[in-house]
């Protein structure tokens, strides 16, 4: 009874396709996707920590389970059975509302990122997405901008002064990138003429994968993402090596946990945009497997993360912001009005 | 020298090919390294071949340990209770693991080589009570035994205690 929507229907447009889901269905599917997101964040660690290792020639967690398999479940028990203890000024409301808004924001945004064609089950029409929203890209960015008050407001109501510091530095950095990371997309919106990721991703199946005639938008998108998500060599807001642990220095426990798991669900949630903008989101070579794909392709993109970590050293503080704004930003902007100039006279 | 981006591009590279090798990573409790073989580990007392112990209760070590670890208490030999073959004996000879430092000064203080340091290292507790080595824990065997090195690995001197005894 399920089978992929065809081509035929790939250039109708996503309002199109809306009214058809009744509401329950994108309850299910919701709860559905935000477990398989979190258990994909919970084996993102696992393959970053294994790969990390053998790239280290070394094995990695290999004790919990077979190749270390339960890891991700221990470190989960470890961090909820510990005590949630919290520095004596620290502003508590707010302190336990910052890993909130973190993993709020960071889950929510997975919403919109279409994994699939859509699906006729019984009589029944199931879209590839949560929500088929018009603006879905807007969407993701804002839920971006609320989530970087997760570190702000963390930092700030920890009431230490480490916490304050790389709290600052944490914002100055996501705030910066977060322009970059904006303006990439601005080629892929002009030439997919839409803000809805269901569009853009049918208008590369009609056309050709952004990557192509957009590869300058993917690199600052690339870099910007790696950034915005504080991965290595970016990850100046933790710099477990060189740096008092940042924003989140008073939290412990599942708290910090929480803002690790949203680290790590924006990691993946980029990566599903950067996949959707650039490679196609789950079109591929056989259509039937298109979640599949789509997971095969976010698979990829956090494998690269992962070699890079392992490969590149951190940036200084100096160099990231050069390389924000002097390299980044305007490199965004002459892509952005060159695809505007071509989309126009082409 | 090559220019950066290259040298950047080789080191991805050099990472990747880690992937296909084996680990270096000597897996713990199923492999067991073996130790040095003047690695200092868990105290001995020794006994003479007669049976009577070697340590006479002088506390020299108690006095040469930094960490304080050491306690004594030596109580006269007598005709029908022989336990060493000096006038004293240490009726309570007690270390206390926990704040040991595995130095070896009370090897070196010891007149009669009455107490050694020997090779095991797997000495950790649930409690730091079951740390507190009595006199007869440390007079026995122990429990577990640890791989040691082959002594002609190494340009080691056979100890007095070892050659005499």
């Amino acid at each position: 009874m399920v089978s992929p929507v065809g081509a035929s229907e790939a250039s109708d447009n996503g309002r199109g396709r809306q009214v058809t889901e009744p509401w329950w269905i994108s309850l299910i599917k919701a709860a559905v996707i935000v477990n398989l997101v979190m258990v994909a964040f919970a084996y993102t660690t696992w393959l970053e920590r294994k790969l990390l290792g053998r790239m280290q020639n070394r094995y990695g967690p290999n004790r919990a389970g077979p190749y270390g398999l339960l890891q991700p479940f221990a470190d989960l028990i470890k961090l909820i059975r510990k005590e949630s203890f919290f520095p004596i000024a620290a502003r508590e409301p707010l302190y336990i509302a910052a890993p909130i808004i973190s993993m709020f924001t960071a889950l929510a945004a997975f919403a919109v990122i279409p994994f699939g064609a859509g699906w006729k089950i019984w009589h029944w029409h199931v879209n590839g997405e949560i929500a088929n929203v018009s603006i879905a890209l807007i969407l993701i960015f804002a839920l971006g901008s609320i989530g970087v008050y997760g570190p702000i407001v963390g930092g700030w109501a920890s009431e230490s002064k480490y916490s304050l510091l790389g709290s600052m530095r944490t914002c100055a950095q996501l705030v910066s990138y977060e322009v970059s990371l904006a303006l990439s997309v601005l080629g892929v919106v002009l030439m997919g003429q839409s803000l809805n990721l269901v569009d853009i991703v049918n208008k590369q199946g009609a056309t050709i994968w952004f990557f192509i005639p957009q590869f300058a938008g993917l690199l600052v998108f690339f870099f910007a993402m790696i950034a915005e998500t504080s991965r290595p060599p970016f990850d100046l807001p933790e710099a477990d090596t060189e740096l008092v642990a940042g924003y989140h220095t008073e939290y412990g426990g599942m708290r910090w946990g929480l803002f690790q798991t949203a680290e790590y669900i924006n990691l993946i949630t980029l990566s599903g945009l950067a996949v959707t903008l650039f490679f196609g989101g789950w079109r591929g070579p056989y259509a039937p497997l298109g979640p599949l794909w789509f997971v095969l392709k976010v698979f990829i993109f956090v494998s690269v993360f992962i070699w890079i970590r392992a490969s590149v050293p951190r940036l200084r503080y100096d160099q990231l912001m050069r390389f924000g704004w002097k390299v980044l930003l305007p490199v965004a902007t002459i892509n952005a009005v060159i695809t505007a100039l071509l989309v126009v006279w082409i | 020298m090559s220019p950066q981006p290259v040298d950047a591009v080789k080191g991805f590279a050099v990472t990747f090919r880690q992937l296909f090798k084996k680990p270096i990573t000597q897996q713990y409790p199923e492999y067991k390294r073996p130790v040095y073989p003047r690695f200092r580990g868990r105290h001995r007392l020794h006994r003479y071949e007669n049976g009577l112990e070697k340590c006479v209760g002088c506390s020299l070590c108690a006095a040469a340990c930094p960490a304080d670890c050491i306690r004594v208490v030596a109580a006269e030999n007598g005709p029908d209770n022989r336990v060493s073959p000096g006038e004293r004996y240490a009726r309570i000879y007690e270390i206390n693991l926990s704040r040991c430092i595995f130095c070896g000064y009370c090897e070196l203080a010891c007149p009669f080589d009455a107490i050694t340091l020997g090779n095991e290292y797997e000495i950790s507790e649930y409690s730091r009570d079951d740390l507190i080595y009595t006199k007869d824990m440390l007079l026995a065997e122990p429990i577990k035994k640890v791989p040691v090195a082959d002594r002609d690995l190494y340009d080691t001197p056979i100890p007095y205690y070892q050659d005499h005894s």
